[in-house]
């Protein structure tokens, strides 16, 4: 496949990738801004508010009514982080023209729709509805908060929280409780307001349809974008490593506790970090699957995962309390054996093929493809998953060994039982 | 291998049945560059009480689930391994009616499609390996002990069943895998892992002939018996109305559950299926009035839902999500539906569901995996998942009113509640 980027206007490109062999198309439109504390909830909440109605369909029945006339196409707003990037927008997916009973056209219709989401929102006095504004903060609110509910997911949260503080990495793609708790409909129209103006505006198509008709569909839907000047969008910053280990524990009435371990890397070597990473905990035949789990039983899961984009690495963990120092130790002890080059070639030869395996199923899911072009634009860089994969294919073992040498231990979050040991 | 062109969603299928009674499906897919396929036995989470040669047998809650695990395990290591080393991502997952064993690879597929048919096959576990397990389970089934989201739906099915199976934990508890050895292990493979109970579904850019051709290689000549399962002879009422408890969570959720008659394998299952998720959708769907009012006056968020379901003797209709009152969202869902029964469907929103049903059926095709599930399922309650356009434009509205009218009742629901601490 052949993906193809269209400057559309100033700071607004679209990522064009032809597809046949789905049933349906995406169509995703992404508002990029450095993430900052600041900022981050008032850029999470706007996207729920245009959800809620535009001046042609100014309620959510209005809306329901014209998606379900178009085949139950579905526009669902999305907030993301990548990199240091905060990604606010919608996707939309549609039957492909192929599959409509009477041969009827979805994408202009939809392209529109989703002009009218971001450009004309239904407004009372200039400024968004009070009752959209209130009862999305409150939904936001309760989705900040509701992130305890899965103690897999908040353990993950906090270790990066503790890791990236006064980063923009650590920042939470939904911002925090307290700055959402005082949103204000001035607050959210001035926010708006300066992401149209100015933020740069990637759009992504996938399907059966040509980068003409895509690209005519989408210059009328945006025809009033106010652009001003766009701001460029800066690459993400190093992590500066701890002198010395950062220890956080929070006590918790669960029943199992979580190990977070968080990593620098001093090497930018991506295709030998993604390797090592991949060996030491990224499949189910890594170290840390085969010893901490399959050897030792400490756990269900022990996993870890290479933030590419930021440079660390980061292992999450589900134990039982009292085995706090025995996993600590064995997951160390793993990272040492990485380290120092103890690894079979099995292994080598399955962590290239499991992650070529990957980049090569991209391009079979649309959701992928629009997330990994997503992140390509947020951090600047175009190489494409092929070019990924050869250099997974090529990077010698040395290469990976001595990149992982530059990986050093900087946090470690324990989420306890109340009352419990560590 | 007999061919079938299913016009209206462009899908070809190849299919045969092998002698050893192992039906075969390869839905081709040419231009895509991986290719998955899906091993499944019918049995799974509520199979606990079957008969084995004449005599009646009841296994631990969790057996079938532990079985899964110890799968994997072959004299020479294992397979999970030896799958990830040709860069194949394999997996499977324990359901209360059926247990899938899984891989999808962009090379090496005959060879990764070996390794899977003779893993799930050819059992090899020890009394050490199957006590060396319980580590490894009993903290699974710990982190879901921590899920709200498992605790209130495990507690909302216990609540409207009083003997049916499908109330069984599927991973069981820390207490009942303890009671589980090699032996009985050994014993539910025998029974259960047999090619007549089993179906093989591939998807992808193969060779369909190549994969029943490798499927008969691999495979055992025969087939042994059909097993009687016992799942409970389930008495008309809701075992609780109402079960409640305290976690740590955010906010109070809940799920409202009301208990459907089952429906009989064949055609018909597929047409209850779909009729059940139409009147699901007409009552609390995202474009219903329910949920637009609900939504606007701040009692539900996005995390609302529900959804029809359907396994062997069982069938519920279930919503619930996040909500302040839990209770006036569960009344109000009761109500809603009493008032469809009254009034009747609003014909043109009736219309608008059907459409957007329909694309939401043909979007989850997009899915490998969905298809492969569905064929399975299909498979095991007697019918075909790809037949479901036929099935559509045979049901009519009085279909979903009737099923709103007679199964949406008081008298079947129960309901689950999740509170703050």
């Amino acid at each position: 496949m052949e993906a193809t980027r269209i400057r559309l206007a100033e700071g607004v490109y679209l990522t064009h990738l032809p597809a046949r062999k789905f049933k349906t198309s995406l169509l995703s439109a992404q508002f990029l801004t450095r993430i900052a504390a600041e900022t981050a909830a008032a850029q999470a909440l706007l996207p729920a508010v245009l959800r809620r109605g535009t001046v042609r369909y100014p309620d959510m029945g209005a809306l329901s009514a014209r998606l379900d006339r178009l085949y139950g196409a579905d526009i669902s707003y999305t907030v993301r982080k990548k990199g240091e990037s905060q990604c606010v927008g919608f996707v939309a997916s549609l039957i492909d023209d192929a599959f409509t009973p009477d041969g009827e056209k979805l994408l202009e219709p939809v392209a529109e729709l989703l002009g009218q989401l971001l450009c004309n929102p239904v407004t009372k006095d200039g400024l968004f509805l009070p009752e959209y504004v209130d009862s999305e903060r409150t939904n936001l609110v309760d989705a900040i908060r509701s992130i305890l509910n899965d103690k897999r997911e908040y353990a993950d949260l906090r270790l990066l929280q503790e890791m990236c503080s006064g980063e923009p990495y650590g920042v939470s793609q939904f911002g925090d409780e307290k700055t959402a708790e005082t949103l204000t409909r001035e607050t959210m129209q001035d926010t708006y307001t300066g992401l149209l103006a100015s933020a740069p505006l990637e759009l992504f198509y996938c399907g059966s349809a040509e980068a003409e008709r895509v690209e005519a569909a989408l210059l009328k839907a945006l025809s009033t974008l106010p652009r001003v000047v766009v701001r460029s969008l800066p690459r993400p910053s190093h992590h500066v490593a701890r002198e010395e280990v950062r220890r956080v524990t929070d006590a918790m009435d669960v029943t199992q506790g979580k190990l977070g371990m968080g990593f620098t890397c001093g090497s930018d070597d991506f295709s030998a970090l993604m390797m090592g990473n991949t060996m030491f905990g990224g499949s189910s035949n890594s170290k840390l699957f085969m010893n901490v789990r399959e050897k030792l039983s400490l756990c269900y899961y022990a996993s870890s995962l290479f933030h590419w984009q930021k440079g660390i690495i980061t292992v999450s963990s589900g134990i039982e309390f009292q085995n706090f120092q025995r996993a600590y130790d064995e997951i160390q002890s793993q990272m040492k054996a990485v380290q120092d080059g103890k690894l079979d070639e099995w292994e080598l030869a399955g962590a290239r093929s499991t992650l070529c395996n990957a980049y090569a199923t991209i391009g079979d899911s649309q959701s992928k493809l629009e997330n990994f072009w997503l992140g390509r634009a947020a951090t600047g860089r175009d190489d494409t998953p092929e070019e990924l994969a050869e250099g997974i294919r090529t990077v010698s073992s040395e290469r990976i060994y001595e990149a992982m040498r530059t990986v050093s231990l900087d946090t470690v979050y324990f989420l306890k039982g109340e009352g419990a040991e560590e | 291998m007999k061919k079938e062109f299913y016009e209206r969603i462009s899908e070809t299928v190849y299919r045969e049945k092998l002698p050893n009674g192992l039906p075969i499906n390869v839905v081709s897919k040419p231009d895509f560059a991986k290719s998955y396929a899906f091993f499944a036995t019918r049995y799974g989470g509520m199979d606990t009480r079957f008969c084995l040669n004449g005599e009646w047998m009841n296994t631990p809650a969790g057996i079938a689930h532990y079985l899964e695990h110890k799968m994997f395990d072959t004299k020479e290591g294992n397979a999970l391994q030896e799958l990830a080393k040709n860069g194949a991502e394999p997996n499977a997952f324990t359901a209360n009616a059926m247990t899938g064993y899984y891989f999808d690879s962009t090379e090496k597929f005959e060879e990764n499609l070996k390794i899977l048919l003779s893993f799930v096959s050819v059992p090899y576990f020890t009394d050490e390996s199957v006590a060396k397990e319980q580590g490894i389970i009993s903290q699974e089934i710990r982190m879901i002990e921590d899920d709200p989201d498992w605790q209130v739906y495990a507690r909302m099915m216990g609540a409207l069943y009083q003997k049916n199976t499908a109330r069984t934990h599927i991973a069981g508890s820390v207490e009942s895998i303890r009671e589980i050895t090699a032996k009985t292990l050994y014993d539910c493979h025998k029974a259960f892992y047999t090619p007549g109970n089993m179906i093989l579904t591939v998807v992808g850019n193969v060779d369909p002939v190549r994969v029943a051709d490798i499927a008969r290689s691999i495979l055992p000549e025969d087939s042994g018996p059909v097993i009687p399962r016992d799942h409970g002879t389930e008495p008309d009422g809701v075992a609780e109305l109402e079960t409640s408890r305290r976690m740590e969570v955010s906010m109070p959720q809940f799920l409202l559950g009301f208990k459907c008659k089952p429906a009989e394998a064949g055609e018909g299952y597929l047409r209850r299926n779909l009729i059940g998720n139409m009147a699901c959708d007409l009552l609390l769907g995202e474009s219903s009035p329910l949920y637009l009012r609900l939504y606007g006056q701040g009692l539900i968020n996005t995390s609302f839902g529900g959804a029809f379901e359907m396994m062997p003797d069982t069938a519920y209709l279930y919503a619930g999500g996040d909500s302040r009152d839990v209770k006036a969202v569960a009344a109000e869902i009761k109500k809603e539906a009493r008032r469809l029964a009254t009034e009747g469907l609003d014909h043109d929103f009736y219309e608008r569901v059907r459409k957007a049903a329909f694309g939401t059926m043909l979007r989850g095709l997009n899915s490998f995996e969905n298809i492969a599930v569905s064929l399975t399922e299909g498979h095991f309650a007697g019918y075909d998942a790809l037949r479901f356009p036929r099935a559509f434009d045979s049901i009519g509205e009085e279909d979903v009113l009737a099923f709103i009218r007679d199964e949406l009742t008081e008298e079947h629901a129960a309901m689950s509640t999740i509170l703050p601490k």
